[in-house]
């Protein structure tokens, strides 16, 4: 092995264990709180802010591929792929692949592939 | 439902078969992008496959690959793809008192901690309440398990087949991630204090990213779901 891929190496670990750390932490704290507390309501409030945070700004500022849709067709497709769910009997499969072929489709409408 | 989970190994094998559908068709996509990235900067295949096995968490494995291309030095590296990490702590804290028995080994809780990812984390927090608790625990390996071991196939199959997707195909791939997540989340919320966490973080994330893109996730998570908990309380005590 060449120290250049020695160096990424090492990066690539670094990163895993950094990332490993919170996983662990919250293995540790976790006895200290009780299901039923008011502090675990709080933490799994701020722990779905933030996942819906995060995927809402990829839907709304994406960067890439993504950005080269119209933010009107990206909401449109969640709002038809959640639609297809609930009209499905919450068929995840459905669901999803609604909002898929709803973006494809619509990039093709708007000609954003030529 | 109660016989599938009857023994561990029946849940293990329960998780496992919920993965490996939906849930494992939409990492899959998510990785097979990230292999592409990676070939593109110039790792090697098996330092891509490290990165999706050790650090597990799609942002944080692309962050690591743009700032190492931009040449960023090592340690802010780490601490970047330590941020974009920092979600796990409160996912973490709010997933194992769900899953968790006092049956379960010390050794067997901290290994399950390395699979916490977004995936499984969204579907444990809906799925698993309904199940005996100490079941939860081998429930939540087979489907974290299944969902790891198939991204990191799905990241050979991006790198050795990039480039070779056209661009409507690849569009897709991309938006399969959060189009997922909303309907998993939204389609299928079980109490109103997810609810309103779930609609203030939407409008917070966007915004913070506005103010600072490093600080947004966590910052948009704690605002959102402060807010989120006191409008449920003020809700909860306005009819009691």
């Amino acid at each position: 092995m060449d120290s250049h891929t020695a160096e990424i190496l090492i990066l690539v670990l670094s990163c895993a264990v950094a990332t490993y750390a919170w996983r662990g932490l919250g293995v540790l704290l976790s006895g200290r709180i009780r299901t039923d507390s008011e502090l675990f309501n709080w933490v799994a409030c701020v722990a779905f802010a933030m996942v819906a945070g995060l995927i809402m700004r990829i839907v709304v500022m994406p960067t890439g591929m993504l950005a080269m849709s119209v933010l009107a067709d990206r909401l449109l497709a969640c709002v038809l792929a959640l639609l297809a769910f609930y009209v499905s009997r919450k068929n995840l499969f459905v669901g999803v692949i609604t909002g898929v072929i709803v973006v494809i489709a619509a990039g093709y409408v708007r000609g954003i592939y030529s | 439902m109660s016989q599938a989970h009857s023994t561990d190994g029946a849940a293990c094998l329960a998780g496992v078969r919920d993965a490996a559908g939906v849930p494992a068709a939409v990492l899959a996509a998510g990785m097979i992008g990230f292999g592409a990235f990676a070939l593109e900067y110039g790792f090697n295949v098996w330092l891509a496959l490290l990165c999706t096995a050790g650090v597990w968490a799609l942002p944080g494995q692309i962050v690591l690959l743009e700032m190492y291309s931009n040449g960023a030095p090592g340690y802010l590296t780490v601490i970047a793809v330590m941020l974009t990490g920092a979600r796990f702590l409160p996912m973490t804290l709010s997933l194992m008192p769900v899953i968790r028995h006092p049956r379960h080994s010390r050794l067997a809780v901290y290994l399950t901690a390395h699979l916490i990812a977004m995936t499984g984390w969204a579907w444990a927090m809906q799925r698993c309440p309904g199940m005996p608790q100490e079941r939860r625990l081998p429930y939540f390996m087979g489907f974290a398990v299944a969902c790891w071991a198939v991204s990191i196939a799905a990241t050979a199959v991006g790198y050795f087949l990039a480039g070779w997707f056209p661009a409507p195909l690849r569009l897709g791939f991309v938006f399969l991630t959060p189009v997922y997540f909303i309907v998993i989340l939204v389609g299928d919320v079980r109490s109103a204090l997810a609810a309103w966490a779930l609609a203030c973080g939407a409008v917070a994330g966007p915004l913070f990213h506005l103010l600072s893109p490093q600080w947004s996730v966590l910052l948009a998570g704690l605002a959102g779901g402060t807010l989120a908990y006191y409008i449920q309380r003020l809700h909860g005590q306005s009819h009691r």
